[in-house]
């Protein structure tokens, strides 16, 4: 694997928009190796980013959690759960 | 026939399983109506796939083969009417995905330059980055609010992926949206709504 020079480095240091695509992508997905090591050198000098990534972990978690457990059920008023019970009934009725 | 035991029919899987129309609405009306709220985020809309979805069952009792449960198979139909109504938006989804793609909007959240945050939406500790922040109802409240305010693309690309895990080629595909832009969406999403948290937290 070819080294990233001085220049590049320090691009990668300080590109915070970079870092937070590969957090996303690495979430998901496989990244590359370069990649990988790019990330590691970023979060190493950037607070930020780290922070970034583990806010972004707990909202993932937190969307699944919200449906799955049905803590953000939801209820259907009664009058359309009546009106949507005749029509079966009155479906299964006329067969 | 009564098939109150819906647990025991999902294990035994030669026991033919039957369905009960009559009880649909008081056993899964309310959890298909959260399943698409969420994912088509639309009150009103989310009524008419429930409705649509219980009909559209009705005439396809026939075709239950008892692979799966009731609810399961309740679902899957829904799934495809909420794929219909992305797929309807799809026009406003070919405009949407064009900008994204253009440098601008990124200018909000980071230096166009260097790539760094903008003062603005850099992320600050928020108490919320330990996963006991789960049991935080404010904090769900928030990102709630903060979904819905996502444009309709990015939230289903945001649902299908995190709260249903479908594989990526499956969303690109009914979503029409290519490999590249699904990272863009993904990463603009959480950029936006980890901002919007914050916004709101404080």
């Amino acid at each position: 694997m070819k080294k990233p020079d001085k220049t590049e480095l320090k691009k990668i240091a300080y590109n915070c928009k970079k870092a937070t695509y590969l957090i996303e992508k690495q979430q998901i997905a496989k990244i590359t190796l370069r990649e990988q090591l790019e990330l590691k050198i970023h979060l190493a000098g950037c607070s930020i980013c780290v922070t970034f990534m583990q806010q972004s972990a707990v909202i993932n978690q937190m969307a699944r959690k919200m449906f799955h457990t049905g803590k953000a059920d939801l209820k259907l008023e009664d009058d359309f759960k009546m009106q949507l019970q005749k029509r079966i009934d009155d479906q299964l009725d006329n067969k | 026939m009564e098939t109150d035991d819906l647990e025991m029919e999902a294990i035994d899987i030669k026991d033919h399983k039957m369905l009960d129309p009559r009880r649909w609405v008081s056993r899964y009306a309310d959890y298909l109506y959260t399943y698409a709220v969420f994912r088509v985020n639309d009150q009103e809309l989310a009524h008419d796939l429930v409705q649509e979805t219980f009909l559209a069952a009705l005439q396809r009792v026939g075709k239950f083969e008892g692979r799966c449960t009731e609810k399961t198979w309740l679902t899957a139909i829904l799934k495809n009417k909420v794929i219909d109504v992305y797929r309807s938006r799809s026009t406003g989804f070919a405009k949407e995905a064009d900008t994204i793609c253009t440098e601008d909007t990124d200018t909000d959240f980071f230096d166009p330059d260097d790539g760094h945050w903008n003062d603005r939406h850099r992320p600050a500790r928020l108490g919320i980055e330990q996963s006991d922040a789960l049991e935080n109802k404010e904090f769900q409240k928030i990102l709630e609010a903060c979904m819905k305010k996502l444009p309709a693309l990015w939230l289903s690309v945001f649902t299908m992926k995190h709260i249903d895990e479908e594989s990526t080629d499956i969303i690109c595909r009914q979503l029409k949206v290519t490999s590249s832009n699904f990272w863009v969406i993904i990463h603009r999403t959480k950029v936006n709504l980890r901002s919007c948290l914050q916004k709101n937290w404080i």
